[in-house]
């Protein structure tokens, strides 16, 4: 397949005879004619029936979410967001997201090569097991490391052994967070790598070239973006978790709550206002991601 | 020439590429820790069940109907993820329109924004009162705390699997291919199923996958706008919920097993027929 | 520009596996310096259920005065708030709790069974270890237009009644165990009577929410059902933020819900805080707390200062309590276990 590409672009590359020129641009300019006539009107229907999803779907909830945090006016808005413990918890989702994301970039580049660049038995089956972490319910996502290191698990005697406490405190939070966005990078980079296929690769090997520099000069390119995808939803998913953080948390105020369990204190105290303030936060955080991820494509272009 | 020696090659299970080893090696030690070594706890735990008592858990009528809501709603959400998640990677990929940024940014919100978080605003918005729940009642349909609710909140957690999955791989498809079928005269509708869909599919089918899949565990933003009435809008992970409630942990541990089985089967499916059709599409 | 990514990208997985190692190594310190720590300053976390954090919040600042008066210690409190359940759980599963607050006995029961709690905690404190009670109240839309004055008028057709799960939330064990005390009333004791008066009125249920919180924000902010069965302080709360909106109506007989505390004492000797653990809950029945329990909408168990509350308070509610029940095992067992009472409501054939 990527023999044919690359025939394809030769071809094109090359110039045409000067007589086959007008002819060629003839013909397209009467199929671009046809076409845009058709292709309009397909557009704009495509284009009417995603934003209405989109609006439906996606910005109505995050208007309620916004109207919410605004109720009570800007002053309680920026109190609910400057408390010290929205603070803190701010600061530990950051740092949970962080370790998830680049954890998750190095084995999903692994992950994702391994599957993609060779021939081994039960790939399939590994494929899946990679995706489990999307099939677990959250609420067993937590579950499954108290009953591996917590006070009734089989491996608390390892835990006691680093002399540190994993369950309810912070590498515990962190863990579930890299747990439940495992798949992410390795799943969005996949699919891009399937579709390449794999001869440039073997071609560069025949020739010589080692495994991290046929990576870097031929694989890498390919999945930047697949890349950046797959940090941008990894990033989100990590910052918004709840479920498995929530279980392996213990809620220590100020300690080892994150965003959204601040966020679930504060609405359950009935404290409604404070806790759609604090959710937008996420959204902002989601927002800033955006931007970083134009800022990024931008300088593609440059 | 070179070509058909790497096909031997690989039939014959050599490497070409240098590194298999080291980076089978990552993965699986990082697989190993973080999801398999965990995910033993499971099937531990819930080993301390005689098979009678397991059986008679997981069979419980309150227990099968949830399976029943879950899979069931987690389905349909599925696919309507799956039909709008190709129209809005084309019209984001392939198309102009003002604010194309803010839009494509947007996808990634139900993932950022707490599942309880989404829950309460869905709900707000799907009751018999509410914005859009409003103009459904009039017409008779009540979404919030029925089915409908339940699949609303679904396809709101699953719309990033399916966007995200199909969105590179049609940036990375080349328009020659449509270029060429076109002046070969097919028409538009020909070329997209016939050029464009066989592309995207696989990544489709992992969208979808990975949707069902977290529609079938999701608990956060469905119990919200679920009814939670037993043997009709109760769904499973919240029975789970209500077994650690009773601190019945092996009871707990089996109902997950169930759901976890049935979440890797379909995967697996999934995973087994995307390598079919991407063979097939490939050759 | 390849290149600058790759580097980049190795940059930030540098830096993450660096911050990563140093959380790690970040939290072992801490926990030396929690058991070496400076002699003058202690520090206790208190795992709570969900709707006490505004209460301790102020009883902290309370009891941290009058610590540092007392033994001239700073002493700081870390509190956690969640499903009362869930947080037992917790403790269980290895949250290190010098002291357990929470909605039911049982849930502290449930620690004291795997050993983490000494027997006999009940009767460590006063008023079995219950040092504010509350109880089930109807929370109904303004004006009342159904009419609903008693347990009886929650059965009626047509009625919309909003409660949590009892298997979901152990609060929502009271709102059962209330009603089930007025249908035993009702039909002095005919067990079939009363099993169907009780189904009846989970047939009205309209949305059964996972738990307390669910259930409020299903009836008030996305106006389901006629009347909510709340908790009195949860009412209060919602009385407080939309007081043109809804009226709290007390029924003829509730049931006397007292949420317990209890030291953890596996954890308070490991950390050597077993005093000020102590101290921290034997406070809670001093005046000054007693009144700020008050000012929650609690009701406290000082006669004397609930009296002062009668204004908020309807004191001559008839009530009974678990004890009538047989205690939290023999209830649970008979009501919400698994195939039990509360499950048959559901799943028995409709007759």
């Amino acid at each position: 397949m990527a023999n044919k590409k690359a025939f394809h672009k030769k071809e094109s590359r090359s110039k045409p005879l000067p007589a086959e020129t007008d002819t060629l641009t003839e013909i397209s300019k009467v199929i671009e004619q046809k076409h845009n006539t058709g292709s309009k009107k397909v557009e704009i229907c495509l284009i009417v029936i995603s934003l209405l999803f989109l609006f439906v779907m996606l910005l109505l909830p995050l208007l309620v979410v916004v109207i919410s945090a605004l109720k009570d006016g800007f002053t309680a808005y920026m109190n609910a967001v400057t408390d010290s413990y929205t603070i803190k918890a701010l600061t530990l989702t950051i740092l949970a997201t962080v370790i998830a994301v680049v954890i998750n970039t190095v084995f999903g580049i692994f992950a994702a090569w391994t599957i993609s660049k060779y021939h081994f038995r039960g790939k399939q089956f590994l494929v899946s097991l990679i995706d489990i972490p999307f099939a677990i319910s959250p609420v067993i996502a937590g579950l499954i490391f108290i009953l591996t290191f917590g006070n009734i698990g089989w491996a608390k005697g390892l835990a006691d052994l680093l002399g540190t406490k994993i369950v309810f405190a912070v590498p515990g939070v962190v863990i579930a967070t890299i747990f439940v966005t495992f798949p992410f990078i390795s799943r969005e980079i996949l699919p891009v790598l399937n579709a390449q296929g794999k001869d440039e690769e073997e071609a560069a090997a025949l020739m010589g070239a080692s495994g991290f520099k046929i990576f870097r000069k031929i694989t890498f390119p390919h999945i930047k973006w697949a890349l950046l995808y797959g940090i941008i939803l990894c990033s989100a998913r990590a910052m918004g978790e709840f479920g498995a953080v929530s279980v392996l948390s213990g809620r220590l105020r100020g300690k080892t709550t994150t965003l959204p369990l601040h966020v679930e204190i504060l609405y359950n105290e009935f404290n409604t206002t404070a806790a759609f303030a604090v959710s937008s936060i996420l959204v902002i955080l989601a927002v800033l991601i955006l931007i970083a991820r134009n800022i990024v494509e931008y300088k593609k272009k440059q | 020439m070179q070509q058909q020696i790497v096909k031997v090659k690989n039939k014959k299970g050599i490497h070409v590429i240098p590194g298999f080893s080291l980076s089978m090696g990552v993965t699986i030690t990082l697989l190993g820790l973080i999801v398999l070594i965990p995910l033993a706890s499971i099937a531990l735990t819930a080993s301390k069940l005689s098979p009678m008592e397991f059986f008679k858990i997981v069979t419980d009528k309150q227990v099968v109907s949830g399976y029943i809501v879950s899979l069931s709603c987690a389905l349909i959400a599925a696919l309507v993820n799956s039909v709008f998640g190709v129209i809005l990677a084309w019209v984001l990929v392939r198309y102009d329109f003002p604010c194309k940024r803010i839009v494509d940014g947007m996808i990634e919100l139900p993932f950022a924004l707490p599942t309880a978080v989404a829950g309460i605003a869905l709900t707000s918005l799907y009751v018999d009162k509410g914005w859009i729940g409003g103009i459904f009642a009039q017409a008779g349909i009540e979404i919030a705390y029925t089915s409908i609710g339940i699949t609303i909140a679904m396809i709101f957690i699953g719309i990033p699997f399916v966007v995200r999955s199909i969105q590179p791989v049609l940036e990375k498809l080349d328009n020659e291919y449509e270029e060429a079928a076109a002046i070969l005269g097919a028409s538009r509708r020909r070329i997209f199923f016939k050029v464009i869909f066989p592309e995207i599919f696989p990544a489709m089918l992992t969208g979808f996958g990975l949707a069902l899949a977290r529609g079938i565990g999701e608990y956060g933003s469905v119990v919200f706008i679920a009814g939670n009435i037993p043997l009709k809008t109760q769904i499973a992970p919240l029975l789970i919920v209500s077994k650690l409630e009773q601190y019945k942990y092996a009871d707990a541990t089996a109902i997950a097993l169930i759901l976890l089985i049935i979440s890797f089967l379909i995967l697996l499916l999934i995973n087994i027929i995307q390598v079919r059709t991407s063979k097939y599409t490939n050759s | 520009m390849k290149g600058i990514l790759s580097k980049k990208l190795l940059a930030l997985s540098v830096t993450g596996l660096v911050l990563g190692a140093s959380i790690f190594t970040g939290c072992g310190n801490n926990t030396e310096e929690g058991t070496a720590g400076e002699a003058k300053k202690v520090e206790i976390t208190n795992v709570s259920y969900d709707p006490t954090r505004e209460f301790y919040a102020a009883y902290n600042e309370e009891f941290k005065k009058y610590w540092k008066e007392e033994k001239g210690e700073d002493v700081e409190i870390v509190a956690s708030h969640g499903g009362s359940g869930s947080q037992a759980r917790s403790v269980i599963e290895g949250n290190e709790a010098d002291v357990v607050t929470l909605a039911l006995a049982r849930d502290i029961t449930a620690i004291e069974n795997e050993g983490l709690i000494e027997s006999g905690w009940i009767d460590q404190f006063e008023h079995n270890s219950s040092p504010y009670t509350s109880t089930i109240v109807f929370l109904v839309r303004k004006g009342n237009e159904k009419g609903i004055k008693d347990w009886g008028d929650l059965v009626k057709d047509g009625v919309g009644v909003i409660t949590p799960n009892p298997k979901t939330s152990g609060g929502a064990c009271w709102n059962f165990l209330a009603a089930w005390a007025y249908a035993d009333k009702e039909f002095n004791g005919d067990e079939a009577k009363i099993k169907d008066f009780v189904t009846k009125l989970y047939k009205n249920v309209l949305v059964l929410d996972s738990g307390a919180r669910g259930s409020t924000s299903t009836f008030v902010e996305n106006g389901q059902g006629d009347v909510l069965l709340a908790w009195e302080n949860e009412a209060f709360l919602t009385l407080k933020e939309k007081p043109n909106e809804y009226e709290m109506i007390t029924p003829s007989i509730s049931i006397l819900a007292e949420p317990s505390v209890a030291v953890v004492d596996s954890v308070a000797k490991e950390r050597g805080t077993e005093e000020v653990a102590s101290a921290y809950l034997e406070y809670l029945y001093s005046d000054a707390a007693q009144k700020l329990i008050g000012e929650n909408f609690y009701r406290p168990t000082n006669e004397t200062i609930l009296k002062d509350f009668s204004k908020t308070f309807n004191l001559n509610m008839n009530m009974v309590t678990i004890n009538d029940f047989g205690g939290w095992d023999k209830a649970y067992n008979d009501y919400f276990n698994d195939g039990a009472i509360f499950d048959q409501i559901y799943t028995a054939p409709a007759q």
